[in-house]
């Protein structure tokens, strides 16, 4: 992930009618509850990750009731503004699918620059792991009733939580669960992506 | 091509009916993917890249398809491999109506599973079909057939899909705008889909390596599809085989960018089924969405041979295999944007390359339907992310069909004369009329006066266009009296001495050039001598394009040969070969290399040059271009002020010539307005075919558009594109270099 690769993902964001916001890990939660709608599901990868109104071990109805559904993202594609949904057994497939806004969050960490680094991403994984990954680029959208439309059959509004790095880049704390501390940083820095371009 | 009223009438039909939104829709869709592809930077690189990856992965087919079904059975799914429709229709029926009791499967949007009718094959077995992509589904309800490959109700307009829905669910208030539509459709979908027991999806692209499959979809259902049901069938052409996952990146990159001009489109599934994800149960829905249902999934991948692999083996239709169905090729062409895949389309597949697919997987006869309206423009040939020659592929086509039709009965003697070719006889005479124009225009020069008074007299219109079906409402070209070779030998040949000049020059009298417009051949010898060139005109053969655009391939071989042998010589004296007529060029440049050893190919078509092209040349060399005419103001036959307006011809753009007069009037002083036309509509000798005069006719009304009331000079190189001009316009144009050659 380069300082590029984060402008670049965020104009193509912008372009795409996506709104983003950032912050450092430790303001995840807070960041989500700003994006998120009313009732909202969610499938968290790690402890305290998100709010406490978001349901993370829904049922079917709530799935179905739901405004939003929050998942991760594995992988962004910053040339185009793509994010990896992975179809994995917690249901981050159907969570980020069969809503009307798809809250995703992702670290600038997995920010890769263009298509051939995802697709260098994806093969040992589809090859060792079987995964299931959508490349999600906006809202879903069709031009099949006489006109641009968004929300065919998919969300209708996509708004990515992008967030920093703790520390320093490649530092010893880097990867661990354990984010969830002040840094000094906590949501300062958040801000809406605007029409910069 | 004898006169079909039926086929006039249809053609006539659709363009009413259909054509204004087909037209928007994919000029629309054209514009985007110039745009797109504009964008990236590595593009002929990417091009490159899927190319090699195609072209490996067909080689080696048979590997693949071993490789894959041990990935697919690695992962817990299972591989069939259907000969032909009834066999996949077969297995997929036993499927999902005897071993799972299905109810009602839903679909996402694939064309292989139209060519198979699979919908039809269910339906029997008492197994309902929904088709859940929203313009699938239109044409479902409609009970119509895709008119677009990626985007299948381009036909339909807003206001029909009301009607449709307010006939169909019997609504009072009907939703009108496409946001209501859409919403309607997402809400009915929606709930169909939820109680399904089966989802089928395509597949654009199966890396053998892993079993993944790749599905570039924008709405959403073919996620929605997968994941709410327990067993996912993926349909699809043995050909969508690649390597591994890694090929997916440039295939990823080009597809959306050439088909509707998107950068991406809204969902890249990269599926390695059976999928990971749980199976939501809408009917007890209490329960826990993850509930580890997804452990249970059933995957079936069936792929279809149908006629592929014999594809493979046949040399020229191979390359249809390397299509990515991404409709660039349907969306470049002019006769596409006019009727759509209704008319310009088989059974299942339409566009440019549909020739080759219902070649393939139908027969001649199905194709021989529509291959007439590829029109050999080449438009799409730069369009195609895969670099496949589809025209090159309907003229196979074509005289493989021209050899099936050989009937006996015709009365081919009264024509001999006109007609020395190497075709079979029996061959339709309108395309043999065409065919052999070189010798037409000869005959009819050596005639002119009477040649051209007998061409204008109503009554033999008439006749020629019972026999020949060259339309009467087309002004036929009129043939000079003398030609561009015996007026270069008349005038005492060149008048810069080879010892002045710094280069030599054959000014390569192409057919129209040396018989009907002779004028631009005079003016080009002019610009040439003005700039120092020591000019010839030799008497040469023609290039072999007029029977090449009937599918004439071997007349136009031993044309090729012919033109080759009078060439080679000049070459070999190191002097340049211009040509004035673009389409003769592009034989030279580009379809020479399938008529003609490698390196004799390669030799001309090094040594030759577009006329305008080679005055830019020498400018950029040091030519003055003081000895050129810059613009005047003023009135005279020719004189034009500064503006101009300028058609490209087709085929020029396709070689890379068609900028070259821009650059050249430019640097004169002219300000030049260049066309946004892809095809002029003429293309050739197809807009004097009265089955679609009035086809072409409409490809050229965005010409009439952009150029109806001007006040320009409108400049055009093409001869044909000159006649359509004059025909649209009403006034005929003159080519780029009659506007720059100093006056006689």
């Amino acid at each position: 992930m380069s300082l590029a690769d984060r402008t670049t993902f965020k104009r193509r964001l912008d372009d795409l009618g996506v709104t983003v916001t950032e912050g450092p890990r430790s303001a995840c939660a807070e960041l989500v509850d700003e994006a998120a709608g009313e009732p909202a599901v969610g499938v968290a990868r790690a402890a305290a990750e998100l709010p406490d109104r978001v349901e993370t071990e829904p049922t079917t109805a709530d799935l179905r009731e739901a405004h939003t559904g929050v998942t991760a993202a594995e992988l962004g594609v910053a040339a185009y503004g793509s994010v990896a949904i992975e179809a994995d057994r917690a249901g981050t497939e159907p969570v980020s699918l069969f809503v009307d806004r798809h809250v995703v969050v992702l670290r600038e960490a997995d920010l890769v620059p263009d298509m051939p680094d995802a697709f260098e991403w994806l093969g040992p994984r589809a090859r060792d792991e079987s995964s299931d990954v959508v490349f999600a680029t906006g809202p879903s959208a069709t031009a099949d009733m006489g006109g641009l439309v968004h929300g065919a059959h998919g969300p209708k509004e996509v708004h990515v939580v992008l967030l920093r790095d703790e520390e320093a880049d490649g530092d010893a704390a880097g990867e661990s669960g354990a984010d969830g501390d002040a840094a000094g940083e906590s949501g300062a820095d958040e801000s809406e992506a605007t029409d910069d371009e | 091509m004898s006169s079909d009223a039926s086929k006039a009438d249809r053609i006539r039909e659709l363009m009413a009916t259909e054509g204004d939104a087909v037209a928007e829709n994919t000029r629309g869709f054209n514009e985007g993917r110039i745009e797109s592809t504009g964008r990236l930077d590595d593009y002929e690189e990417l091009k490159g890249d899927a190319r090699e990856i195609k072209e490996d992965a067909i080689g080696r087919l048979p590997e693949l398809i071993d490789r894959v079904k041990e990935s697919v059975e690695a992962n817990g799914g299972t591989v069939y491999l259907a000969d032909d429709a009834a066999d996949a229709n077969r297995y997929i029926a036993e499927l999902t109506a005897e071993e799972r009791d299905a109810d009602r499967l839903v679909k996402s949007k694939s064309m292989t599973s139209e060519e198979i009718e699979v919908n039809e094959a269910l339906e029997e077995e008492g197994v309902e079909v929904v088709e859940t992509d929203l313009g699938e589904w239109v044409l479902q309800l409609a009970d119509e057939a895709p008119s677009h490959i990626v985007a299948p109700a381009i036909h339909k307009s807003r206001e029909g899909i009301s009607e449709l829905f307010a006939e169909r669910f019997d609504l009072d208030d009907p939703p009108e705008t496409a946001e209501e539509l859409t919403m309607f459709a997402r809400e009915r979908l929606g709930e169909l889909i939820e109680d399904a027991d089966v989802g089928m999806t395509g597949a654009n692209f199966i890396a053998a390596d892993s079993g993944t499959m790749l599905l570039v979809t924008s709405e959403g259902n073919a996620r929605k599809t997968v994941t709410a049901t327990d067993t996912h069938v993926a349909v699809a052409g043995v050909e969508k085989l690649v390597p591994t996952v890694e090929d997916f990146a440039p295939f990823v990159e080009l597809i959306g960018r050439s088909g509707t001009g998107q950068d991406v489109t809204s969902y890249i599934s990269t599926l390695t089924p059976p999928v990971g994800s749980p199976v939501p149960d809408f009917r007890n829905d209490a329960d826990p969405l993850a509930d580890g249902s997804g452990d249970d999934r059933d995957f079936h991948l069936v792929l279809i041979d149908n006629g592929r692999m014999a594809m493979r083996h046949d040399e020229e239709l191979k390359e249809t295999l390397y299509c990515i169905r991404c409709s660039a090729c349907s969306n470049a062409c002019g006769n596409f944007q006019s009727v759509g895949g209704h008319a310009f389309g088989g059974e299942t597949y339409s566009g440019g390359i549909a020739t080759g697919w219902e070649a393939g997987i139908e027969g001649l006869d199905t194709a021989a339907e529509f291959n007439d309206l590829c029109t050999g423009c080449s438009r799409c040939v730069p369009a195609c992310p895969v670099e496949i020659d589809i025209p090159w592929i309907n003229t196979v086509v074509r005289d493989r069909i021209n050899r099936g039709e050989v009937d006996s009965g015709q009365t081919d003697w009264l024509f001999e004369e006109l007609v020395p070719d190497e075709e079979p006889a029996g061959l339709d005479l309108g395309t043999r009329v065409v065919g052999n124009y070189e010798t037409v225009a000869k005959l009819g020069s050596l005639a002119a006066p009477i040649a051209n008074r007998l061409a204008d007299a109503g009554p033999l219109r008439a006749l020629a266009e019972r026999v020949t079906g060259i339309d009467r409402r087309r002004d036929l070209p009129e043939f000079a009296s003398e030609s561009l070779v015996d007026w270069f030998e008349r005038r005492g040949g060149a008048a810069v001495p080879a010892d002045d000049a710094a280069r030599e020059a054959v000014l390569y009298p192409d057919t129209a050039t040396n018989y009907v417009d002779v004028d631009r051949g005079k003016a080009a010898v002019r610009a040439l001598e003005a700039l120092g060139v020591h000019v010839r005109v030799p008497d040469l053969p023609g290039s072999g394009r007029p029977p090449l655009s009937q599918g004439m391939i071997s007349t136009a071989k031993s044309s090729a040969e012919d033109a080759y042998a009078g060439l080679a010589l000049h070459v070999d004296a190191g002097r340049d070969v211009v040509v004035v007529e673009p389409s003769d060029l592009a034989m030279f440049r580009s379809e020479y290399e399938k008529l003609l050893p490698a390196s004799s190919f390669e030799r001309l078509a090094d040594a030759s040059y577009d006329v305008m092209e080679y005055v830019f040349g020498l400018l950029e060399n040091g030519g003055d271009p003081g000895a050129l005419r810059a613009p005047a103001e003023g009135t005279g036959p020719v004189a034009s002020g500064k503006r101009v307006a300028y058609h490209p011809h087709c085929q020029a753009r396709t070689i890379g010539v068609g900028e070259h007069a821009t650059a050249v009037m430019e640097r004169l002083g002219y300000d030049v307005r260049v066309s946004e036309t892809e095809c002029c509509g003429m293309a050739g000798s197809f807009g004097y075919k009265t089955d679609y005069y009035e086809l072409s006719m409409d490809v050229g009304e965005p010409l009439r558009e952009q150029f109806g009331d001007t006040d320009r000079t409108v400049v055009a190189s093409g001869t044909s594109c000159g006649e359509q001009l004059d025909a649209l316009l009403g006034t005929p144009p003159m080519h780029p270099v009659e506007l720059v050659a100093p006056r006689e």
